[in-house]
Parts: C-alpha cells; sequence; structure tokens
C-alpha cells in the first residue's frame, strides 16, 4: 500500500495537463496515493448509475472519485447539497442505503464504508436530484424563516392535523423507511474492562497502548472500519515514519495483548452512570446482507472502570452567501480526501481559513499536484512558514470569502471581500476552516458544562464524568505532539487508577506544528443566504430572527429555529450558531462572553441508533420470555388452544371435533365438570412457601384475617391489602406444618406478592423469625372438580385417602403418588367437590396423563381457563377483573373478613370513610331480564330511566360468561350500595359496543349457594 | 447505573426494582391519630435535589431489601446496606 506522504500529480481528465492518463471510470481519483486498495475493484450504483471504487473508500470518497457533486437536496429549501465532511458528522450527503426490507434511509455516505453491489439513491427530490420541483421553496425563503409553523400554521386548530402537516411533510423531510418488516438479526452484548479507550487517532492509540502495556483489560472503540483517525488523513510523522504506518504498528501490538480488545466499526454514543457506555457495533453493514445466523448490528453494554476519550474533534464552517454549495466543504475532510482516499475533491481548490490549519489543506493540494486557486485568510498577519508551504498559490490576507456563485453542480466562483473591494475568483472546490470543535458530547452526557476556551475559541470539557479521562483533541490539545504526550499520560493514569503500573516509556515522538486561529463566524456582507446548519436549513437570517423575537438563550435558539435539533445534531453548527447569538446579544461590541452563553445540552445517543438495535432479539414472540407449563406437551397434544396470561402460556380450551366455536368447547367443559368431572392445569398459580417460628403472626400481619389459628392440615383463603387500604391479592394458604405455610397467589400477582412479602419481612418487620421463597417453577398442580371427582382420586390414590372423614373441606395433606412426593389439597373454585393435587414439576407431564385417563374412565375430561372462569363466574368468586387496585375489601364482599382484633398491612386506611361508605359500589351478580341478551364487560350501570351521564354512573360490569347451567349471560360487577338492590332493574350500558342492556340485580353467587356440591 | 448489593456486589441496576423513601417508618396503628400519621405514611413524599435515603429491592439477585443513601442530582451511591441490617434514622435527609 502507498502511503500518502508519497504525494501523487493529479489525473487530469479532459485537460491532458497531467502526467498520468485518468483512471479508467473514476476521473477524480489520483494516479496513486491513499490507503485504498487500488489492485480491487467494487461496482456501486447512485441513482441507478454504475460506478466504480475500491476497498478502503467510503462512499463519499467514490462519489468523489467518480467526479459526483451533488449528493441530495436540503431539508426545507431543497437546495443542492454535495459531501460536506468525510466523517460521521456529515450533514448534507445523507443517501438511502439498500433495498426493499434492508433499505435504510439518512445514511451519511461519509460513514458508508464500500462494498461490491451497494445500492444508494438520494433521498428529498422530486422528480429527480437535478430537477427538483420543490427547489422553488428557496425563493419563498422569507416564508419559511424561523418560527414560520409556529405563527402560520395556527388556525384554524383542525387544519393543522388534515391540511398543513401532511403538506409539510411531504415538503420538508429525509429519506423514508422501507415500511417492511426489519429482516435483520441485532444482539445484545455486555463488556466489562479496566480501560475503555474511546477513538483511535493519536490520543486514543497512545492511551490503549500505555494501558495495555500496564496489563489492563482495555476495550479500543474505533468508529470507523480502519485505525488511526487523523493520522490516516494527514502527512505528519511519528518516531521518523509516517503517521499511518506508526499507527498500523501501534494496532499490530495491540492486537498481540491477550487483555487488549479492539472494535472496529464500533461507535461509543452515551455515557451513563457508573462507568457503564453505550456502544454501537456495526458488524454487517459493510456487506451486502449478514451471513444467515449474522447480527447486522450489535449494542454493547460496557462496563468500565476507567474510560479515555480520544473522541478528536470537528471542523466547523464559518456562515457566508452560499456556503452550502456543491463542493464546500471543510478543509479538513479537502485533506482527508486526498490523503487517505487519494482523490481530488476539485482541480481549483480554494482554501478560506481562519485557522493555521486551513493552511496546511491547501500545503497537501499542492503536494498532490492539485491546484490551489488562492488562499484566503482573515488575519492581516500570517506567519512566513505558512505562505511558503502552499506552493506558491495567490494568498489573501486580511480578505472573506462573501458569496459563492454555482448552481447545482456546485461552486463556480467566489466573491471576495479584499482590502475594501469585491474581487471574483475562480474555483470549483472551497475547503472552509472556522476552527476545531472538540468533541464534549460523551464528557457531557451526565450533566456537566464544557468550558469555553478562548485560545480554541470552543468549548472544551470541564468536569469528567467518574472514571473519565480526556485526550488529545477532544481535550483541546490540538497539535500532534500534544495528543500523543496526552494520550499516553492519561493512558497511564486510567491503568494506574485500576491498580496496573508498567515502567515508563516516552511518548511517541512528533513535530508541533502551528494552530493559531482568529474568531471568524460570520461574513456580515454575505449577499445571498449564509448557512448555520447544512442539514436543518437554519441560516445566519433565522439567527437573527431569533435574537430580535426575543429567543436568545442556546436552549430558545434551538427550538425556535431547530440550530442543531437534525440527525446530525449540529456537529459541525452549534458552536457557529451559539458564538453568533452570542455576538448579537453583545450589541457589537467584542467582549462577548461565551462561557455565559454556554452551548445546549448534549444528550444520548451522540450519533444515530437503529431502534431495532436496542431491541435486539426482543422482537415478536421473543419480545417477553414465554413461560410454560410442565403438562404443556401434554396439552398441545391434546389439542389445546393457549392463551397468554402474563408470561404464562395456559390452555384455554380443548376443542373436539363438531364444535363449531370456542362457546360450544367452554360450555361443553363446564357442562362435563358439573355433571362428572374435569380437571385443570392451575400450576401457574403463585406458590410461596412460609417458615419460621413467627411465620403464622407474619401471616396474620399481611392478610385481612387470621391465619395463625389454622390447624396443620387445612387451608383457609384469605385477602390481602395494599397499605392504602385497597385490595392486593387474594389466595388460599395451606398449614403444612407447625411452622410451614404454603401460600397461592393468583397467577399475574405472584411476583408483585413475593416482593410485597420481603417489604413485609425486611422492611417492616425485620424482627419477626420467617423465611419465605417462591415455589411456584418447582410444583406443578392440578384441579380436580365435579361430582365425580372423588373416584378419580380414588382411582389414583386410593379411597381411604380421600373419603371425606380423611381429607374434608379445605383439608391438605402431604402423601405420595406413584413413588413421587405429592401434595393434595380440598380446595374448590368452581363450587364443585374439588381437590388440588401438586407433584414436583418433573412429574407434572406424567401427572396430567394419568389424570386424563381417570377423568376419561369417569365420563370426564380436562377444561382450560375459560371453563374455570365461566364456573368462578357463576359461583361469584372474584379474580383478576375484581382485584383491579381499586375495590376494597367491602367493595369484594369480604367485609366480615378483616379482623378487628389484630393489625395488618392496610387496615388503618381501609378505615377511611369513603372507602366504608354503603353508598360504594359493592360486589353483585346480574343477569339481563331478556335471556338471550349478551352482556358486555366494562359497561356501566344505570338506573333505568335516567340520562347516560358520568353523573349518574353507579358502578360498573368486571366480568361476563354465557352460564351454561343457567342458559344465558350473567355477569358480575360493582354497584352502589349494590347488596341492598337484590330484584331492582338497572342498565348496563356500553357506549363503546353500543350495548344497553335492562339486568336484574342478583346475588352475585349464581349455583348452589347453599355450598352442597362443594361438601358432596 | 449500578448498585453495590451487600451480598451480592455490583450489579446492573436492570435487576433492581426501586420503591422510594428509605427513612418512613410504618405508624403505629393504635396510637392517636393514626389515621393522619398513615395518610402521611402512605401519600406523602418529599422530593429533594441531593441526598436522598431509598429502597430498592433486588428483585433478579438476592431478593434483598436494600436500603440506599444516594445523590438524586448525580445518581452517586453514597451507600447501600441490607434494610434488615440498617435502621432509618429520624432525619435522615
Amino acid at each position: 500500500m502507498s502511503h500518502a506522504s508519497q504525494a501523487a500529480p493529479l489525473a487530469r481528465d479532459a485537460d491532458g495537463a497531467g502526467e498520468s492518463r485518468p483512471r479508467a471510470g473514476q476521473p477524480a481519483r489520483l494516479a496513486s496515493g491513499g490507503l485504498v486498495d487500488r489492485t480491487s475493484t467494487l461496482h456501486f450504483t447512485f441513482d441507478g448509475r454504475s460506478l466504480a471504487g475500491h476497498p478502503g473508500d467510503t462512499l463519499a470518497s467514490a462519489l468523489i472519485a467518480n467526479g459526483v457533486r451533488l449528493v441530495g437536496r436540503s431539508f426545507k429549501y431543497h437546495r443542492p447539497r454535495g459531501i460536506f465532511t468525510a466523517g460521521p458528522e456529515e450533514p448534507n450527503a445523507l443517501v438511502e442505503i439498500g433495498t426493499g426490507a434492508r433499505r435504510t434511509p439518512n445514511t451519511k455516505a461519509t460513514t458508508v464504508e464500500l462494498f461490491d453491489g451497494l445500492q444508494a439513491v438520494s433521498q428529498n427530490r422530486w422528480p429527480s436530484l437535478r430537477v427538483d420541483a420543490l427547489a422553488i421553496n428557496q425563493l419563498g425563503g422569507p416564508f419559511l424563516a424561523a418560527g414560520f409553523y409556529y405563527k402560520t400554521f395556527m388556525w384554524p386548530a383542525a387544519f393543522w392535523e388534515k391540511v398543513y402537516e401532511p403538506l409539510i411533510r411531504r415538503a420538508a423531510g429525509l429519506g423514508g423507511a422501507s415500511g417492511l418488516p426489519d429482516p435483520d438479526l441485532y444482539e445484545k452484548s455486555h463488556a466489562f474492562c479496566d480501560v475503555l479507550v474511546i477513538g483511535s487517532g493519536p490520543a486514543g492509540l497512545a492511551a490503549a497502548l500505555a494501558a495495555g502495556r500496564a496489563g489492563a483489560r482495555v476495550i479500543l472503540c474505533e468508529d470507523d472500519f480502519a485505525l488511526g483517525g487523523k493520522l490516516l488523513a494527514e502527512r505528519r510523522e511519528i518516531d521518523g515514519r509516517p503517521g499511518a504506518h506508526w499507527a498500523r504498528a501501534a494496532e499490530a501490538e495491540l492486537a498481540a495483548m491477550p487483555e487488549v480488545t479492539i472494535l472496529r466499526r464500533c461507535q461509543v454514543f452515551g455515557t451513563y452512570d457508573d462507568g457503564v457506555y453505550g456502544a454501537l457495533e456495526r458488524v454487517a453493514d459493510h456487506v451486502a446482507a449478514p451471513r444467515p445466523g449474522q447480527p447486522r448490528q450489535r449494542l454493547w453494554r460496557i462496563v468500565a472502570r476507567a474510560c479515555v476519550n480520544a473522541m478528536g474533534a470537528v471542523e466547523r464552517s464559518i456562515a457566508f452567501g452560499g456556503n452550502d454549495r456543491p463542493g464546500v466543504m471543510t478543509a479538513s475532510a479537502v485533506r482527508t480526501y486526498v490523503n487517505r482516499f487519494g482523490v481530488a475533491p476539485g482541480r481549483a481548490v480554494a482554501v478560506f481559513t481562519a485557522t493555521d490549519d486551513g493552511w496546511r489543506t491547501a500545503a497537501d493540494l499542492a503536494a498532490a499536484g492539485i491546484g490551489v486557486a488562492a488562499v484566503i485568510d482573515p488575519r492581516s498577519g500570517v506567519a512566513p512558514a505558512l505562505r511558503a508551504s502552499v506552493g506558491g498559490a495567490r494568498v489573501l490576507t486580511g480578505a472573506r470569502v462573501c458569496d459563492v456563485r454555482g448552481g447545482a453542480d456546485g461552486v463556480r466562483a467566489l466573491e471576495i471581500l479584499h482590502d475594501g473591494r469585491r474581487e471574483r475568483i475562480v474555483a470549483d472546490t472551497l475547503a472552509v476552516s472556522g476552527g476545531w470543535n472538540p468533541q464534549v458530547a460523551l464528557a457531557t452526557h451526565k450533566g456537566a458544562k464544557p468550558r469555553w476556551s478562548e485560545a480554541l475559541q470552543s468549548f472544551v470539557p470541564d468536569a469528567m464524568p467518574q472514571g473519565m479521562r480526556v485526550a488529545g483533541a477532544a481535550n483541546g490539545e490540538m497539535t500532534l505532539a500534544a495528543c500523543l504526550a496526552a494520550g499516553a499520560a492519561r493512558g497511564e493514569e486510567a491503568a494506574a487508577a485500576c491498580g496496573f503500573t508498567a515502567a515508563p516509556a516516552p511518548a511517541p515522538r512528533a513535530d508541533d506544528e502551528p494552530c493559531g486561529l482568529v474568531a471568524l463566524w460570520h461574513v456580515a456582507e454575505s449577499r445571498s443566504k449564509a448557512f448555520v446548519d447544512l442539514q436543518n436549513d437554519v441560516t445566519a437570517a433565522d439567527v437573527d430572527l431569533a435574537h430580535r423575537e426575543g429567543f436568545r438563550s442556546v436552549e430558545h435558539l434551538k427550538r425556535y429555529t431547530t440550530l442543531g435539533m437534525a440527525t446530525d445534531q449540529g456537529k459541525t453548527s452549534n458552536v457557529l450558531g451559539h458564538a453568533m447569538m452570542a455576538a448579537l446579544t453583545a450589541g457589537g461590541t467584542d467582549t462577548v462572553d461565551m462561557g455565559r452563553v454556554g452551548t445546549t445540552m448534549a444528550r444520548p445517543p451522540h450519533l444515530p441508533v437503529a431502534i431495532g438495535a436496542f431491541a435486539g432479539h426482543h422482537r415478536g414472540k421473543h419480545f417477553k420470555p414465554t413461560r410454560l407449563s410442565a403438562a404443556q406437551v401434554w396439552a398441545e397434544g391434546a389439542g389445546a388452544t393457549f392463551v397468554e396470561t402474563g408470561l404464562w402460556l395456559r390452555a384455554q380450551w380443548y376443542p373436539r371435533p363438531g364444535e363449531t366455536d370456542w362457546l360450544a368447547s367452554v360450555s361443553r367443559e363446564v357442562r362435563t365438570v358439573r355433571e362428572a368431572v374435569g380437571f385443570c392445569d392451575v400450576s401457574t398459580l403463585g406458590k410461596i412457601d412460609i417458615q419460621g417460628a413467627d411465620a403464622g403472626a407474619f401471616l396474620d400481619r399481611v392478610y385481612v384475617n387470621t391465619v395463625s389459628t389454622l390447624p396443620v392440615g387445612k387451608a383457609r383463603y384469605g385477602l390481602m391489602l395494599r397499605e392504602d387500604g385497597f385490595a392486593l391479592d387474594d389466595g388460599t394458604t395451606a398449614r403444612l406444618g407447625p411452622e410451614h405455610y404454603l401460600m397461592s397467589t393468583t397467577t399475574a400477582n405472584a411476583a408483585r406478592v413475593m416482593q410485597h412479602l420481603e417489604f413485609c419481612h425486611q422492611v417492616l418487620w425485620p424482627d419477626l423469625d420467617v423465611a419465605m421463597v417462591s415455589v411456584t417453577e418447582q410444583w406443578s398442580q392440578f384441579s380436580v372438580a365435579g361430582p365425580r371427582a372423588r373416584d378419580v382420586m380414588a382411582r389414583l390414590f386410593g379411597a381411604s385417602d380421600v373419603s371425606d372423614a380423611s381429607l374434608p373441606y379445605m383439608g391438605c395433606r402431604a402423601t405420595r403418588l406413584g413413588g413421587a412426593p405429592a401434595r393434595v389439597f380440598r380446595l374448590s373454585f368452581s363450587g364443585e367437590l374439588a381437590y388440588e393435587i401438586a407433584v414436583p414439576a418433573r412429574f407434572g407431564a406424567a401427572l396430567a396423563e394419568a389424570l386424563a385417563e381417570a377423568v376419561a374412565a369417569h365420563g370426564g375430561c380436562p377444561y382450560g381457563t375459560e371453563a374455570l372462569g365461566v364456573m368462578r363466574i357463576e359461583k361469584g368468586h372474584v379474580a383478576g377483573n375484581e382485584l383491579n387496585g381499586q375495590t376494597t375489601g367491602r367493595d369484594l364482599g369480604l367485609g366480615r373478613m378483616m379482623s378487628k382484633k389484630k393489625d395488618y398491612v392496610g387496615r388503618v386506611m381501609a378505615e377511611r370513610p369513603a372507602l366504608v361508605a354503603p353508598e360504594r359500589p359493592s360486589l353483585v351478580g346480574v343477569r339481563p331480564v331478556d335471556p338471550s341478551q349478551r352482556l358486555r364487560a366494562g359497561s356501566h350501570f344505570l338506573r333505568l330511566g335516567a340520562e347516560a351521564s358520568v353523573g349518574n354512573d353507579e358502578g360498573y360490569l368486571t366480568s361476563v360468561a354465557f352460564s351454561p347451567s343457567l342458559g344465558g349471560w350473567i355477569g358480575l360487577g360493582f354497584l352502589a350500595s349494590g347488596p341492598d338492590r337484590l330484584g331492582e332493574r338497572i342498565r348496563a350500558y356500553d357506549p363503546v359496543r353500543g350495548g344497553d342492556v335492562v339486568v336484574e340485580v342478583v346475588s352475585p353467587v349464581f349455583i348452589d349457594p347453599e355450598g352442597s356440591r362443594l361438601h358432596g | 447505573m449500578r448498585i453495590t448489593c451487600p451480598y451480592c456486589g455490583p450489579r446492573d441496576v436492570a435487576e433492581f426494582t426501586y420503591l422510594g423513601d428509605g427513612t418512613l417508618r410504618r405508624p403505629d396503628p393504635a396510637a392517636p391519630g393514626a389515621a393522619a400519621a398513615f395518610h402521611d405514611y402512605v401519600y406523602l413524599r418529599d422530593n429533594p435535589a441531593g441526598r436522598h435515603t431509598e429502597l430498592w429491592y433486588h428483585a433478579g439477585g438476592c431478593r434483598s431489601w436494600l436500603r440506599a443513601v444516594r445523590d438524586t442530582r448525580t445518581h452517586a451511591f453514597e451507600s447501600v446496606a441490607l434494610a434488615t441490617d440498617s435502621v432509618p434514622s429520624e432525619q435522615a435527609q
């Protein structure tokens, strides 16, 4: 590979003045030089045109090599735009990459690594890039000034959504999403290290070497596909050899260190608390499509004990007329294209620089044989060495560029203000250097304010996030020698902070280059539009307008003009805009206190990150984990239809041949249970094992009723409240031993109840001798219900074990089943004679099979959650719909359970007057007066004849079911003074679905109110 | 954010559930004025910018309730202790 310092003459295309022939298809590719592999050619298309480039090119450098200057149209005015920078700060050259579902809009051409078959399309133009119908917007410029939307589209209000917004969205915008599901995979990785080094420029490499040599675990993240940063773009030497060679040697040394990880194509986008950093690795964006199973991008969560931030700096522009024309570029970008990529951005390049650094662009252009039209510097005194460095090019000091002349193809000439007069200079490209802005974002994400540097005329990081050190240009250390020294020092310190030290080694040596500058923000004599923010089309006039209208704080300026709010987040424009506002605020005096004006708050992400990367694998059905019962495979074999309940998948019903809809299956299951027997998987209910000398006392404090009086071998229904007096959860608790209880919770609240119990124990009453653990996953549990349930149990356990005497209602016992430990409980949710059998989860599937066989032998069937729900509504048992966070024990008809003899969580607050008022809606049952009518949950209760208004609302219907036992729809709900109104007719009104049914208020227990079936 | 659980060591905040003020003491339900005391206990919270004693639950770990002192402006933890080991002081803020 040839090196950039070996300057080569520019290949001329038509005039024949060059020594070498133009390279086939790449008219602006230099004959030699650059870090691209000329032995290999890559083919790509731009707007359908076939073009060629080389490995090592970006899309931007390949477009320049092919003479493409017009790349896109601007956001608001649809002005022609070209390539402005050579890095991730690019505001202009946004393109759509890829086709079909892989089409990615708003991709910066300057960061797209060229690959064979790449398809890129320009965006925000119609009908074509060259002829854009909406370019007329720029003629109407005054109407699209800052604040235009706020002022103009205010009235009539209804027009905003229907007329204005769609129009604006069509006219102003960026690329479009494909609208198709993303076909690619994204993954997340976690990494831990001692020292995270962000950036692999001279400072970053020096830091990584210092920390790596000390033995620290180092992660080096580089956004680019090649390590070296600015070293790749400059003709500078380190330790007597070309900078890029030094970078390659440093990379080889780092790669050989076992504790060092190098992440290329990996941008650190955010600094978070406690040394956590977010980074995005573009794993397969540089190929046409990822390999099967390979993620497109990987989101890294890096936890670092120390960090060296060597993000570098971004060159800023100057506001002057037409500074957005294709061909106007930052001076460092011009240098990068020449030195790193071996392409010539133009043939007659003028340099407009307020910095010493800009002169190096002129020198590099001259060295590469590219014509330098002029060097224009606003300073009157420029060091002779600089003048001598530009190869005899014309030098204008004390001069400014006022306006750029040109069209869609870019710059044709410049208007220069020189010695008080205007002069026209012919040039096809203008390199602009307004100064350097250290990348302060990662150092300020945690809220620290950056500090204004007079020497640099920009902001530099001040207070650092915990563990972060900043080195090099990111810290305003602008010379190569300073970058290397600072990198090595910060790397050593970071390693030492983690306990790693090494023998001090001399920092790599380089010359100090001149880096003086003068502040020049705005050329006030400009006659045409002078842009501040290229991506959002914010002009100097917009900043002026914001100032006149009082939006002077930088945060107001940002929101009023949209300065810095585009996808580039103002990387090239923010400081420029803020400094212009500061100058306006100072009223033309020279004493502008930028430290007081400040800059806008930076927040992560520093660069755009695809939502897919944040989602990772958590998409579609993998959005949340799915919990499966041990009997899942059996239930699938039995043909069950499943329903999601929380994370769990539960059998909803088991359709049989000939059943045409769910209601037929569910009604058949209910009838079978009520007439014979059925079994249901209830493993998903929460199970909490509670043990200890004070377990009973503890349960008395969390339940409204008393549990400690429960004899061993018995279970009791319990209700627990939140401390605010509203119901939290219900369930049965069984006493398995003198100091051993087993609590069951609802499926949905299992984790919440566990957290609540741990809170009660650890925070409220740590003195109680009690311990608890969730055993939900450890036990499979099945309910066996129906008049023939005992026959099924006897078939499994033997008749004596399950007799009414041996296992009475609410009894429980530990036993064995088929050699496995088991627990049986005489509990009923359906109102039938019922048992629950629990076995260790590994026997769950076997028990399901055994139950299916035993139940079938007695004319029964399995039943799902839907039949379970129907039967509990028929029986008036409350469930999740009633325990909805807004109901009290009294509302639920459980007031008598609430003990008056003891304290429990929620007792005091449950006694609040409004919560015990008799007119509070309380649990009732309802049945349509016309039995053919259907009920809908969510309907509101109204008195007959009362207008449907909020003021007349008397409660609501929470649960409904078609009861096969009663041959009609039934419901549970909460009705004002409900229990006193049995027999009254009211309306169940459902304006959402058009329901309006006259219902009769009845007892919530529809079936067997005496409980004779239960005790059967 | 990372929280140093006294039992599990430094762990990611995603493993924890936040509750809030860790200085509150459940009032005596038998004392006079219990209704008002419980109202304050259940509903009233300060919202300090700065030092804050608060409760966290290590749901994705050891299931310990933790009493931590954190600066709400910087998220810097001053201390993290098991709730069972740390009695809230009356004037911790």
